[in-house]
């Protein structure tokens, strides 16, 4: 979905007053009925991803981690069972997954005094099982499930959702016959930068030439475009010349300004699509010889 | 010499003579007349020639740019050669009543003076005195043969083009003729009558060397109808919004001065002196109190007619620096406008000759057409629009009817249009290729992970750079500099200047190599736009922009080297790096890449040239081929022998001409050491080859970024001079050897604009003393090389020589001045809506998409892939041509002979009516061999493909190379069957009626229909088309 700039930042303007809760994105969806249910869960991660990063260094500081774990041990010791880690997070404006994190790191250390090791945090975040303490794991359970922008299981959810479209992607090409070589394929043979797909015989898609096509299971906003464009689709007409970039979630219609330059914007999977049509071959050639007399 | 020229005039000395003495090559350099005790060298006759045409003509060229030959420029022609000669010869005023020359300040008056006349130098310059003891003759002409060496120097530093102030042009002290010193009091002499005009505050101190010749002025007095946007006389009832619209021009006007103007930070920046007078350009905005030129006022005419003589053998001969020069002074003559004379008291010294109702106008326009009547061929050559433009002047019409009528008839002729612009819509990256570009290729992860970054930095730069380099001050180094020399020193420490030279090479001639690429992204269409116009009604679209936003902007022919569009970027990028390890990769592989361009070889058999040359309406497929790609390699080694040369000479560019010790000094070093590229060496063995049309214009472009001192280095020297005797020598365009005229005419046309740049030493062209070091050896006469074949266009002749557009420009700004008067043309540009026009647009479109498509499939293939499917499509396409001419084509000559003995056989025989059914009927089998000739090209292209390809080719790559192999073989056989067959019989038949054939005439008419079949062209080509294909 292609929104106008302005559109955009009404949804913004709403998002600010939400939070990562379930019954947050049906408010934002009855608010916005005319848009894709994935396009504003997009946009709303995005923002609020924005704002936990503005935010976040005021919850990262020794004596508030430690205020806050003292008020989870207070309260969990008195409601073993109500969700006291999740309900704290919502009530300082803090992401549950991340809160959990920290809680949950500021628990290893008093256990074994040194740093606990990330790898080890990560697997306890993804299995909370593995959790020495039966009501922390049950916390950080809840606190993992109930938050839609962070934590292992938004991690893998979009990492699935990424791959699907990837996927897509592939299919989309093998239907209309395109041949063209992935990621994988590119790696082997020694690319230093590698779009999803490059196609090994290029396509106009609206008149403009394609060679490559970057698939992209999220919204496009300022940010996030600039930064892919500097990191990945620069670099990518750098080495291939001009490229496709669908945002399968919908970006900023404006930002669609460097076709001329070769980065193309699509919300989905083209239709309009030129191929290189050699069967018009026999109609061609008497023009032609008609040019050629002239 | 100017004895000699009166005596012509007067007719004591017989024309004939000169004329035949100006012919006579090189060695008869002397001529000398016994009745007058005269002894004249050509060298410093001619420069008097030109020097006292352009002095006796000064009055009437008001309008337009000086055109000073930087060598015979228009210095005086009494302080030309001085002493008691000039006096007489300047007797009679043929053009210009109100000045006289006699009262001038002889040359002894002068000599305490600082005035050092161009004749002076020309003939024998200082330098050359000193340094040869003696060599200078003292005995020609009453020239004194000492002389401050300090005089030479300083006219060559002033090389700064002044600052378009309130000149006037008709003051010899605002434009003093070159070589003159600036603002000096020995300058007005009493005796010489001018109007003092203060000098204007804005006027830099400096005069213009006006060498450069593209003197911009204008006159602000004058008033300005007939330039198209600006305001004043022609807005009427203008309203508001239209008014806005001029302001935003006015706007855009400035603000492309600006960008012209500013940004040259550098004071390395060499060649491009008067880069600000590029663009600014005279505005022609002729009086309206003009005397209207009449044949019947003309007066001396027998004078003139002496002297276009002269003046035209000169032309022809190549005895002049820049033919075009003086083309252009002559279109100038053509549009001059006659001031009000100043009544004069003078004018009572030639009094014996002129009357009083003199107007030089209608001598200058009968001079200026007589030489254009002498000088057709040239004319001719000229483009189409420039010869509409003349035939439409009504000056020629009423002086030459007979002139009118060739050029009416030369336009239809003249086949290519001025330059189209190339628009690149996309510019393309370099492509990432494996082979070349994988980690293998580095020494260490390290310098792979580096070069990774430093290609997207590269690219980075390049698309700020598009963004925002017309922005008004923004300046190359202060924004991308340091960015710049970062990536130089990470790559000092990874060694990875290879790759980033190979880098730099080919993103440049991605972006530059076609004509005038003048689009940045800035400016550049979008393609809607594209596609709703297409390219040509673009180029015209922007060719409209470019009259709104300058005007008239008459430069004169004369402009100096520049790097437009991209190239810019590319220079600067140069300078800001300034780093010599990547300089001397980018030299080394330069150097490479030419040498091996220069080696390309096109092997024609010599038996079709001069066949060739006559049938020049038959379209023939290979021969255009063979065209394009010799303009591609050249264009290609003009873009890579400017940047060899700017690298090469860069380290010695200075702002100023050093002072002579500095450049002996200067030169005693640098003999020393090894030139890049010995281009003696180069240029002479391409003559030998006949191989100059391919080498001259690229070596013209190398040696145009030479320094203040290069020039005069023992290598470079002989190369000037060898190419000047060459230019004197072999070129000389009247005679019919065995170059073609264009070939000539283009090496011609780059000579001149390359002897007219201010680092070539003005004494160059006028000296026997420089071209004592060159000669011309012989060209191998077994060796049939390129410049035996007609190689050069129309189109390439503009492309490298945009400054022959100048001609153009100024008949139109004299049309648009003269109409109020005549009634001539104005071209109205009446904006109208743009429609789209449905069908033929988006036909037009879609076929550049799969064009564009085709190309972009190659972009990331291997080059080798490109080259194996032009080359199969080029060996199927001939073969096809080849079996079509075995088969069919020899089925239907004999078929046509069976029907015409037939038809002639019968009793009431008309032939022309059996002519033409016979020929509609072979016309209609000949159709056939095209379809014929589609099928073997798709059947036999994929068979080689397959074969040639790499096994391991993808299935789609295989079968779209398959593809585009089959598209191009058949185009090549059908445009050559199409061209030769239908067309031939057509051609072959007869056109009036007068030429109706009797049958035996029928019969040798069919014979020749077969001959025209069945022989030449094919096999023949080939050989060098091919070796063409692997370099390219």
């Amino acid at each position: 979905m292609r929104l106008s700039r302005a559109e955009y930042k009404e949804i913004v303007r709403w998002t600010e007053k939400l939070r990562p809760t379930r019954r947050c994105m049906k408010i934002l969806k009855d608010k916005f009925p005319s848009h894709s249910q994935s396009t504003l869960l997009s946009i709303f991660s995005l923002e609020y991803q924005k704002w936990i990063k503005r935010t976040f260094s005021r919850h990262h500081v020794p004596d508030v981690i430690e205020s806050y774990y003292q008020r989870y041990l207070s309260e969990a010791k008195a409601q073993p069972t109500a969700p006291v880690l999740l309900e704290l997070a919502n009530e300082v404006d803090l992401s549950p997954a991340l809160m959990a994190r920290i809680i949950l790191d500021r628990f290893l250390q008093g256990q074994d005094g040194g740093m606990p090791s990330k790898s080890v945090l990560n697997s306890m975040l993804k299995e909370p099982s593995l959790i020495p303490d039966q009501i922390l794991a049950s916390n950080v359970y809840q606190c993992t499930i109930n938050d839609c922008c962070y934590g292992p299981l938004v991690d893998c959810i979009k990492h699935a959702i990424g791959h699907e479209h990837e996927v897509l992607l592939r299919e989309k090409l093998k239907e209309k016959n395109l041949s063209f070589l992935d990621e994988n394929h590119l790696r082997t043979m020694g690319y230093d930068k590698t779009p999803d797909i490059i196609l090994e015989v290029p396509v106009a898609v609206e008149g403009h030439i394609v060679h490559w096509i970057e698939s992209k299971a999220s919204f496009g906003d300022d940010q996030s475009h600039q930064t892919y464009l500097n990191e990945q689709f620069w670099s990518y007409w750098n080495r291939f010349g001009p490229g496709l970039v669908i945002y399968w979630y919908g970006f900023i219609g404006e930002l669609d300004c460097q076709r001329d330059r070769g980065i193309l914007l699509k919300d989905c999977f083209p239709t309009d699509i030129v191929t290189l049509c050699h069967a018009t071959q026999q109609d061609r050639s008497p023009e032609s010889q008609n040019k050629d007399k002239e | 010499m100017a004895a000699l020229l009166e005596s012509l005039l007067s007719q004591k000395v017989d024309i004939i003579k000169v004329v035949e003495w100006l012919k006579s090559a090189g060695d008869e350099d002397k001529l000398s007349i016994s009745e007058l005790g005269l002894t004249v060298h050509k060298e410093e006759f001619v420069p008097f020639l030109l020097n006292f045409l352009r002095e006796q003509s000064s009055q009437a060229l008001t309008h337009g740019p000086a055109t000073p030959a930087k060598t015979p420029s228009r210095p005086r022609p009494a302080s030309a050669s001085g002493g008691n000669g000039t006096r007489a010869a300047s007797r009679v005023q043929l053009f210009s009543p109100s000045f006289v020359p006699a009262s001038r300040p002889s040359g002894s008056e002068r000599r305490g003076g600082q005035r050092i006349m161009l004749g002076d130098y020309m003939v024998s310059p200082p330098d050359f005195q000193h340094r040869r003891g003696g060599h200078y003759i003292d005995e020609t002409g009453g020239r004194r043969s000492v002389r401050g060496g300090e005089g030479y120097g300083r006219i060559i530093e002033q090389v700064s083009p002044p600052s378009v102030g309130q000149l006037n042009f008709n003051n010899l002290e605002e434009f003093p003729p070159v070589g003159s010193s600036p603002i000096s009091p020995a300058a007005s002499k009493p005796t010489r009558r001018i109007n003092p005009t203060p000098v204007s505050a804005e006027r830099p101190r400096s005069k213009p060397k006006t060498c450069f010749t593209s003197t911009p002025f204008s006159k602000p007095s004058s008033p300005l109808s007939g330039v198209v946007p600006l305001e004043g006389s022609m807005t009427g009832g203008s309203s508001l919004s239209l008014q806005e619209e001029r302001e935003l021009l006015k706007k855009e006007k400035t603000k492309r001065a600006q960008q012209v103007g500013s940004p040259q930070p550098s004071s390395l920046e060499p060649c491009t002196p008067t880069k600000t007078v590029l663009k600014t350009g005279s505005k022609v905005t002729p009086e309206q109190q003009t005397t209207c030129p009449e044949p019947s006022k003309v007066t001396f005419s027998l004078e003139l007619d002496l002297l276009v003589e002269l003046y035209s053998t000169c032309i022809s001969e190549n005895l002049v620096p820049n033919i075009f020069l003086e083309l252009f002074f002559v279109m100038q003559l053509l549009t001059s406008r006659s001031p009000h004379t100043h009544d004069d008291e003078q004018e009572s010294l030639c009094a014996a000759h002129s009357h009083s109702g003199v107007q030089p106008v209608h001598n200058c326009v009968y001079f200026a057409v007589k030489v254009l009547e002498n000088q057709f061929q040239l004319v001719a050559h000229l483009d189409k629009c420039t010869l509409r433009l003349l035939a439409e002047n009504e000056r020629v019409a009423s002086f030459s009817p007979h002139l009118r009528d060739l050029l009416t008839q030369a336009q239809d002729k003249s086949t290519a249009k001025v330059t189209e612009l190339y628009l690149s819509t996309f510019i393309h990256s370099v492509p990432f290729q494996p082979d070349t570009d994988n980690r293998s290729n580095f020494s260490s992860d390290k310098a792979f992970h580096i070069f990774k970054k430093q290609r997207d930095i590269f690219y980075e730069v390049l698309r700020e750079w598009e963004d925002f380099h017309k922005e008004p001050g923004w300046n190359f180094d202060t924004a991308l500099g340091n960015r710049i020399r970062g990536m130089m020193s990470q790559m000092t420490s990874a060694g990875n200047h290879s790759h980033f030279a190979r880098l730099f090479l080919k993103q440049l001639i991605q972006m530059c190599k076609g004509p005038r690429v003048n689009s940045t992204s800035g400016d550049a269409p979008d393609a809607d736009l594209l596609g709703m116009l297409g390219a040509e009604g673009l180029g015209r679209l922007k060719r409209l922009e470019e009259r709104l936003i300058q005007p008239h902007g008459v430069v004169g022919p004369c402009s100096p080297p520049s790097f437009p569009g991209y190239q810019e970027f590319f220079r600067d990028f140069l300078q800001a790096a300034s780093c010599c390890q990547l300089n001397q990769h980018l030299q080394d592989s330069l150097c490479q890449q030419l040498l091996q361009l220069d080696e390309v070889s096109i092997l024609s058999p010599p038996a079709s040239i001069c066949e060739r040359d006559k049938e020049e309406e038959e379209e023939d497929g290979d021969m255009e081929q063979q065209k394009q790609r010799f303009s591609s390699v050249l264009l290609l080694a003009r873009l890579l022998a400017k940047f060899l040369g700017f690298i090469s000479f860069l380290p010695y560019q200075t702002s100023e001409k050093p002072s002579r010790e500095i450049q002996d000094t200067a030169i005693a070093l640098r003999s020393k050491s090894v030139p890049v590229l010995d281009v003696c060496a180069v240029l002479r063995n391409s003559i030998r080859r006949r191989h100059t049309i391919l080498t001259v214009p690229w070596l013209v472009e190398f040696l145009s970024m030479l320094d203040f001192i290069g020039p005069r280095l023992l290598c470079y020297r002989t190369t000037l001079g060898t190419l000047l005797l060459f230019a004197c020598r072999k070129l000389v365009l009247d005679r019919c050897e065995e170059m073609c005229y264009l070939n000539k005419l283009l090496m011609v046309s780059v000579l001149g604009w390359l002897f007219q740049i201010p680092v070539i030493p003005e004494d160059i062209f006028f000296t026997s003393e420089f071209t004592e070091v060159a000669k011309v050896e012989e060209s191998d006469i077994n060796v049939a090389g390129l410049d035996c074949i007609p190689l050069v266009d129309q189109q390439l002749l503009y492309t490298c020589c945009p400054f022959l557009g100048e001609f153009r420009k100024l008949l139109a700004a004299f049309v648009s001045g003269s109409t109020a008067k005549s009634g001539g043309i104005i071209r109205k540009i009446t904006p109208t809506s743009a429609e789209l026009k449905d069908t033929p647009a988006a036909h037009r479109s879609q076929q550049k998409l799969q064009v564009d498509l085709e190309q972009a499939f190659f972009h990331n293939q291997p080059p080798s892939l490109r080259r194996t499917v032009e080359f199969v499509a080029e060996r199927v396409g001939s073969n096809a041509v080849k079996h079509m001419k075995a088969t069919l084509v020899n089925e239907l000559v004999g078929r046509g002979e069976k029907m015409l003995r037939d038809g002639l056989g019968s009793p009431n025989s008309n032939p022309s009516k059996l002519n033409d059914s016979i020929c509609a009927q072979l016309c209609d089998a000949g159709l056939e061999a095209l379809a014929r000739a589609t099928r073997f090209c798709c059947e036999k292209s994929p068979e080689a493909i397959r074969i040639l390809l790499p096994h391991e080719t993808s299935p789609t790559v295989l079968a779209t190379s398959e593809n585009i192999t089959k598209r191009l073989a058949t185009e090549k056989a059908c445009s050559w069957l199409s061209a030769n067959i239908t067309g031939n019989y057509i051609a072959v038949g007869p056109r009036t009626d007068k030429e109706l054939p009797t049958g035996s005439q029928l019969l040798t008419l069919l014979q020749k229909v077969g001959e025209t079949l069945s022989c030449r062209k094919v096999r023949q080509r080939e050989t060098s088309v091919i070796k063409l294909h692997r370099i390219y």
